[in-house]
Parts: C-alpha cells; structure tokens; sequence
C-alpha cells in the first residue's frame, strides 16, 4: 500500500502503519513478495496437473492394451471405461499437459514468482511502479487457471489440437470433440493470461527502468533483472500476437469468418470458408510460440547466473558478455518462428532464411554455457541445492540446445519434424531446464519469501533423483524420434514397423514415474518447510545482492527506513582486496580500491 | 495392473527415502551444531563426488544408448536425396557428441574439483575477451560451415526444375486415411476442389476438366523406382502431414492449397527387404511379436500376423481421434512393374460413371424408368456441381 509514485527519500522515514486485514494481506495483496508467494503457489498446483497429466498419458504409450483402475478414476467412464484410455482423451491429456508446463507453470508461475519477488528487492525499490496492476495481474492468472481447469470437465473434453491449437483441428468441432465447448474455455483463458502477463510485463520494464535505487545504474544490475527485465520485453512484443491470433481463430469459429479456414469438406459437407489459410496461424502462433522458449529459459538462466556466482563465490564470468548475448537471444528470438514451420508448405526460400537465423542462435548459447563452466572453475563450489540444480540446468541446456543444430537445420528437420526427437529435444532445452532453474530459484530464495530455510538433504535427494529420471525419460526419446516414431500418436500398436520401440517406451516411462514421484519429496518439503523449518538468518547464502539487505520479516517497502545505496557491481565475491569472500552492492568503494571489472 | 504396483512401490519408496532423511536429520541435532540446512564441507564434499558419479552415469548412459538404440534409427535412405541428408546428419551428430563430450566433463569435473572447503578460496576472474572472442568465433564457423551445407541441400531438395522429368502424384489426405491420385498420360492432374466431392468422386475432381479425364484414385500407393516423383498434396479437412521416413521426405497436407514434394526411389520395395539392416530389423522385430502371440494365444486371443517390411506414408501432424491409425503402404516398383499395375486401373471418370450407372440400374428395378439416360456421359457432366 505504500510505494506507487512516491519519492522514496521524504516517505517511508516512518512506516505508515496501515492495518491490514486478512483480505489485503494475504489474498487482494498489492505487495510485490505476497503476489511473487500467490504466484509460486499457484503454479506449483497447475504444476501438479500439468506433471500428472504427463504420467497418465506415460503409462498409456508404456503399456498400451492394460486396463489401469487409475485411468478410470481420474478420467471417468466416458473417457477410460474398465480403465482403457480412449483416444481422444489421450490427445486432451498432451494438450492440457502442454499449455499448462508451457504457459502456466514455466511462463507465469516462473517469471511471476522471481520477478515480482527480484526485481523490487534486487534493484533496491520498496514495489512494483504499480502495486495495483501487479494485483490485477495475479488474479487475471489465476482467473485463467480456473477456466483452463474447468475445461477439463466439460462434456465432451477439454481442448485436444494439441497445444499449438493449429486450426482447421481447433477450429471444428466436428473434426474432434475437444474443439467444441473445450477449444471455447482454452481460447477464453488464454485471452485472460495474455492479458495478465502483459499486465505483468509493463510494470516489469516500467519498474527496472525507473525505480532503480540511487548508484543502480544498469550496468550493475545483476543478470537475474537483466533477464527479467529482456523477458518482460520479448512478452510485450510477441504475447499480443499470439491475442491477435486466439481473437481471429474465435472469430473463425464462431462468427463465420475465414482467417484461417479454405475449401474444407468435413462430416459428409463442404463448409462455407474461403479464402484463409491455416499457414497464417502458424506464423502468427509462432511469432509468439518462438520467443515463448526464451520468456521460460531466460528468467531460469538469470537465476543460474545468480544462483552460480553466490555459490562458487566468484564473479560471474563475463558479466557484459552475458548481457550481451541475452539481449542477442531475445532479438534473434524474434525473427526464428519459422524454424517450427519448414514443412508447413510454406515457401522453401523463407526455409533458408529461417535456417540461418535459428543457428545463429546458437552462438550467444554457446557464450553462455562456455561462461558458466568458467565461472565454476577454479571457484569455491557450495554445493547447495540450489546449485545442484543450477549445474544440472547448464548440463541440459548443453545438451537440448545441441539436438537444436538438427532441428534448426531445415535439411534435417525434414525427417525429424513432429517426431519424438523433438519432443525430447525441447523437454530438456526447455522444459527440465526451465524446471530446474525454477527449483533452483525456489531453494534459493526461499529463505526470501518465506523467513525459513528449505531441508537440504531432501533437496539433494530431490535433485539427484530428478537429475537421473530427466536423462532417463529424454535421452532414450531421441533414439525413438530417430526411428521415426510420430508424436501424438495414442499407440503405436497399429504400426508393426515400430515394435521394436516399445522396451524403450516402457523405460522411458519407469524413469517419468520415478522422477515424478520423486517431485513429492519437493512439495513435502516446501509445504512443511514453509510452517517448520529452520529459521533462516537474514543473508543465508553470503550473496552480494539487495534482497539479503532487507529484514527477515516481509515489511512493506522492503526496507524499514531509506533505501540502500549502491557503490559496485553485484558479482564481487573472493575480490582480493578484501577479507571476506563478498562484498554486498552497498558497501561503499574502499580508498583507493579500483574497479577490477570491465 | 502389475504397473500400478509398481508405481504404488514407487509412491511408498519415496515416502521411506524422506522420512529416512528426517531420521538423518534427527541423529544430526547435537552432534553437529551448523544445521543452518546451508552446505558443509562434509555436504560439498560428497554432493562433488556424486558429480563426478553423474558425468559417468551420463558417459555410461550415453554409450550403453548408442549401441543398445542405435541400431533402432533410420537407416540406409531409400532415396536419391536421402544420402545427402543422412550425410550432414551424420557430420552435425559428430560435431554434437565432440563437443557434448567437452562441456559435459568440463562442468562436471569443475563441479568436482572445486567443490568448496573452508579455507579455500576462489580466484577472482571477471572476465576476458580473448576467451569470449574464441567461444565467439569457433561457434560461428563451425555453424557457417553448417548452415552452408544445409543451405546447398535444402535447395536441392525443394526446389524442383519445371523442366524436370518428373512423374506427378497426388497425395489427398483425409481424417483418417490417405488416397492417391495418378495424372496419368498427360503427367498433369486435373484441376479439383472439395466442392466437386461426390459420390464416386471422393477427391473432389473436376470431371470437366480435359486434364481430369485419365487421372486415377488408388488408395495404395505405388511409385517406379529411379523416377523423380513429384508429390502434389491436398487435404479436404483438418492439417495432415505426409510423412514418408525411409525416403526422408515430409510435407504438411494444408485444406485450401497444394503443397509439394518431390523425391526419387532408388530401391524397390523388394530390394529394401534385403537389405542386411533391414533383414535384422525384421527379425527381431517379428522375435517380439512371436513372444507376444504366445502370451496372446494363452489368453484365448488370436496371435498377431508376422511381420514384412513395407514402406509407409505416415500421418504426422495430430489430426484428431484416430491420428495414430492414418497410413498407407507404399510399393515402390520396378519401372516395369509400375506400368502394369497402373494399366488396369479405372480412371476417376469411369469410376463415377460405373456407380452412376449402378445407382441409376437399382433405381430402374424399383421404379423402371429408362435406364439408357444415366448411360450419357452429358449426364455426368451434369450433376458436377458448378465451382
């Protein structure tokens, strides 16, 4: 309730003690630290499903011809009558599966938790510019949530095109029942979120470029605000798109237009459609779909590069590097969707463009990777949690970024596309890696949000288990992806061609069942953490950041009295002219001591 | 229901595993006084050897994965272009595992060796152009060789002369099944569109068009060897993708355009049988299915037919219910062969005639009008619908 607008330096001397009822506190919240907490928990349920789902439609390729009591109990009889998974509801699964990891849990969940929580306390500010709008935005996240999970019980299933949504499948109910009442909600929650996130984007950038405390020019910002802040940039270019797309494909189908619609004979008549083209969705989802990658990888890379430095009490390598290659990633992001669309009949010249762009990509990728196995080395590794997760991400984001070479690669791409190699492809570039930077973002500030530290040993056992199940279930998916296998398919059993494949479904399945299991020694943790851990003291992890600055106890405004003022750069852990193995941004210069940085 | 248990297992070996954590936390209280749930030495420790255990399970996992699954992937490409493409394949996979293999020692040997100790202290290294300069550079030329290469074959591939001799098929996709249409002698398809569908006509053919007259609607596709095909596809309703993998080839099916294709077959099917990968690959495949039919006829079912290896034209962009279930087998024959397989196939054309007549000659016995009327082939022109 107190920081909008205000000149930090007059107000504040004496917080304005307002009183705040259980409402204001902890529900219509406008506090930044309450909506990051609103956020992380919201995600983690949409987590639950989004995870669940994945295992149900696991155990179905694993073990297609078993009955699983289950199957029937979480889908009912319509949809797994004596515990057989019907198809259709199988493509639900993948759907709802994709656009809740994607959206929900790796795009809100993620960047609404960290930089709501960051960006104020990192860049010494006492709340977002505007408190309001934050508000606003969380509720309109979570109005979505509940309209994305409501579709799941409508009548005839929730929306099934998979998670692109390409019309003319999205489009006609009589091509699958999931694109009737199902496809409706799914449009209508993801109009909502659109507009949440931007709601949340624009106060990001607003709140980096102008509450900055006084000495926090931005070249001392640390790379977690960076990230934030670019993230926030690529969401506000490319999330309207995505609208426009969604409010064009509603129009489609409800008001008879034909944007994306031509010449289509379904059900035993010729529809009336003339004219559009499916293709434009495709580049209008993509415009958005493409960047998406980089709005989920970027915040997890930021925490890394945070999470990295702390614990290996060394600067992080090549600090302007990285911010110059996440600003190279975000534009080049802006001009690859194409690269998801090279057999979509669209004209091959523009294959050839879109080729060159997407392997470009990879070299502020690589500079990135190269610069956080520098900053491990001859470092003071404190192997928490946190970091274990930290190296676990440059480790996947090493290895799903290069299967991207084959993808990005037009030639290849031919007998690759819409295969398992994909899949395994973008699950560990960006869906583990994105997953392990939020883990690693939650053991690290948890101390944050919630004034008590996370159990170690259940964090390492969390992450080991992870760790091996994440190589398990994707590295055996490329072999499948390379024999040809399709994705989406309900069951391979109609193909003789690929029986040969179904010992490593049934592996990759074991590793996806252990792992996701595992996920419950994490939530038992944060869960009881958050009521009876170990209290935390006030800069557990000897960071160098703003936040650690700030009392235990969530205040509003962060600080009880003036803001801290800032005199180095964030990354000045082991600096040889002091004794201690960091120095916190506002530690004034000693006499004399010189910038050992660029 | 073996798997549930299973899982269930799972479910009770995780809850074991963290209250054994507590239990370890509980014998820790006293005896060690930082239990800040911050790393210790003794933590930094053991959690740096486990990363040195997990660049060996990757390592281990890795090998153990290229000879236990790669004799699973895609091999010898059944086309002319296929080659190239396995070529830079290959190159691009060599490349990946170098520098796969690098990076992932790197940062799980640092992770090891400087695993954090008291008195340790670790070197301030901010940052240095040159190396940032190599990781720059290297990247960036090892990538223009690549992007060049792909460059050179994709337009190989997709760019397909006018002039080309080229055989022309159609490849009309529907939910759930595939169809194709052969233009015949002329080599050009008649003009078509989902408003001509009727009846007999299932593709939606102009049959007004001179070019339509000699077109042909199988649902079994078959292809000469060492022609250039060249694929036209269509699709009547939702987006399809055909997905031909032993020829390295794919192409999405978008309702209101044609998109296209082309490709040369370089082994018959039978000769693509023979082959010793393909050979293996059968047997083995079939050593699963006949220990699959004996669990099968133990249960009272049928057992499964053994397997012949066939090409295949798959669906591969999800497409509703029955996705999983859309193919069509692909022959490739001798030039020979082709020919006279297609020789006595009827043409759309007579097709709708054929059932055109019988419709009419059911009627006739029922209400015994004259049938000689349905016979004109004006009359068959006459109920096209109009575009």
């Amino acid at each position: 309730m107190s920081a909008e607008g205000h000149d930090h330096a007059i107000d504040h001397e004496h917080e304005h003690h307002h009183k705040d009822t259980f409402i204001t506190k902890y529900i219509f919240s406008i506090d930044h630290k309450m909506i990051a907490k609103q956020y992380l928990i919201t995600g983690i349920f949409m987590g639950i499903i989004g995870v669940g789902m994945s295992m149900l439609f696991r155990m179905q390729l694993a073990w297609p011809e078993e009955s699983f009591r289950i199957f029937n109990i979480l889908l009912g009889d319509k949809f797994a009558p004596n515990g057989v998974m019907a198809n259709d509801i199988y493509l639900a699964l993948v759907t709802i599966h994709g656009t809740i990891m994607v959206f929900f849990v790796l795009t809100a969940a993620l960047s609404g938790t960290f930089s709501n929580l960051l960006i104020p306390l990192q860049i010494g500010a006492r709340d977002m510019a505007s408190g309001f709008m934050n508000m606003i935005s969380y509720w309109l996240f979570f109005l979505s949530s509940l309209i994305m999970i409501g579709s799941l019980f409508v009548e005839a299933g929730p929306a099934s095109s998979g998670w692109t949504i390409y019309p003319p499948l999205s489009a006609l109910p009589q091509a699958i029942p999931g694109s009737g009442m199902g496809m409706t909600l799914w449009l209508v929650s993801m109009a909502i979120f659109i507009a949440s996130s931007l709601m949340g984007s624009l106060n990001y950038v607003v709140t980096v470029i102008n509450l900055r405390t006084k000495g926090m020019s931005m070249t001392r910002l640390p790379l977690t605000i960076w990230a934030f802040f670019v993230t926030a940039i690529i969401g506000i270019v490319s999330f309207p798109v995505l609208l426009s797309a969604a409010l064009l494909l509603i129009f489609d189908r409800s008001f008879g237009t034909s944007f994306f619609l031509s010449d289509i004979y379904i059900a035993g008549e010729v529809l009336h459609y003339q004219g559009g083209s499916p293709v434009l969705f495709e580049h209008l989802f993509w415009f958005l779909g493409h960047p998406e990658v980089y709005i989920v990888l970027l915040p997890a890379l930021g925490i890394t590069s945070e999470v990295i430095a702390t614990n290996s009490r060394k600067p992080i390598f090549g600090y302007r590097a990285m911010i110059m290659s996440i600003l190279a990633i975000a534009f080049l992001s802006t001009i690859v969707w194409g690269h998801h669309m090279f057999v979509s009949g669209m004209n091959p010249f523009l294959g050839s463009v879109f080729t060159f762009t997407t392997l470009l990509i990879a070299i502020p990728s690589a500079v990135k990777a190269f610069n956080y196995i520098t900053t491990l080395w001859k470092g003071n590794l404190q192997l928490n949690p946190a970091m274990l997760f930290s190296i676990g991400l440059v480790s996947t984001f090493i290895t799903g970024g290069l299967t991207g070479i084959i993808l990005g690669d037009s030639t290849l791409d031919i007998n690759v596309h819409d295969t398992y190699f994909v899949v395994a492809h973008f699950h560990l570039v960006m869906g583990i890696s994105a997953l392990y930077g939020m883990f690693a973002g939650i053991y690290h500030w948890f101390p944050r949000m919630f004034g008590r530290m996370l159990n170690k040993n259940l964090g390492y056992v969390h992450f080991w288990v992870t760790a091996i199940c994440a190589y398990g279930v994707f590295f055996p998916m490329h072999f499948i992806g390379l024999a040809g296998l399709p994705r989406r398919y309900y069951t391979n059993t109609n193909f003789p061609l690929f029986d040969d494949l179904q010992n490593v479904n049934v592996l990759i399945t074991t590793f996806a069942l252990i792992g996701g299991a595992f996920q419950l020694v994490f939530l038992y943790n944060f869960f009881v953490s958050i009521f009876y851990g170990k209290k935390s003291v006030m800069n557990p992890w000897k960071s160098n950041t703003l936040e650690w600055t700030a009392p235990v106890e969530h205040i509003h405004g962060n600080w009880p009295g003036e803001l801290p003022e800032v005199y180095r750069w964030p990354y000045d852990y082991s600096n040889p002219a002091h004794d201690v193995d960091f120095v916190p941004q506002n530690v004034p210069m000693k006499e004399g001591e010189e910038v050992l940085h660029h | 229901m073996t798997s549930l248990l299973v899982i269930i297992v799972l479910v009770l070996l995780a809850v074991a595993l963290w209250q054994l954590t507590k239990i370890f936390d509980l014998t820790q209280v006293g005896s060690n006084s930082d239990s800040s749930e911050i790393a210790t030495d003794g933590d930094n420790n053991v959690q740096g050897y486990l990363m040195f255990g997990f660049l060996a399970f990757i390592y281990i996992f890795s090998i153990y994965g290229l000879f236990k699954w790669g004799p699973l992937v895609l091999h010898t490409p059944a086309s002319a272009h296929g080659g190239q493409v396995d070529n830079l394949m290959n190159i691009t996979w060599v490349l990946i595992f170098i520098v796969q293999a690098i990076t992932q020692v790197l940062l799980h040997y640092f992770a090891f060796k400087y695993r954090g100790k008291k008195d340790q202290k670790a070197l301030y290294f901010a940052d240095n152009n040159k190396l940032e300069a190599i990781w720059s550079v290297i990247p960036a030329v090892v990538l223009a060789g690549l992007i060049l290469y792909g460059l050179y074959a994709w337009t190989n591939i997709m760019f397909v002369d006018e002039d080309e001799d080229t055989v022309v098929i159609e490849l009309y996709a529907q939910q759930f099944n595939w169809k194709a249409r052969y233009s015949g002698d002329d080599n050009v398809l008649g003009k078509a569109n989902v408003r001509y569908i009727e009846g007999a006509n299932a593709v939606g053919v102009d049959l007004a068009d001179p070019y339509a007259q000699d077109d042909i609607v199988v649902t079994e596709l078959h292809i000469p060897k060492g022609k250039k095909i060249l694929f036209k596809m269509r699709s009547q309703d939702v987006l399809h993708s055909a997905y031909m993998p032993h020829f390295r080839a794919q192409m999405n099916c978008v309702p209101g355009m044609v998109t296209q294709f082309a490709f040369e077959p370089i082994y018959t099917t039978a000769e693509y049988r023979e082959l010793p990968y393909m050979v293996e690959k059968v047997a083995n495949i079939n050593a699963i299915r006949t220990k699959k039919s004996a669990s099968l006829v133990a249960k009272g079912e049928t057992a499964l037919d053994p397997y012949t290896f066939d090409y295949l034209l798959l669906c591969n962009k999800i497409c509703g219910a029955s996705h999983y279930n859309m193919q069509m087998k692909i022959i490739v024959d001798t030039p020979e062969d082709y020919k006279a397989w297609l020789k006595d196939k009827a043409t759309v054309v007579n097709e709708v005639k054929a059932a055109l007549a019988s419709a009419a000659a059911t009627k006739d016995g029922a209400v015994g009008i004259d049938s000689t009327k349905a016979n004109d082939s004006a009359g068959v022109v006459a109920v096209m619908p109009v575009k």
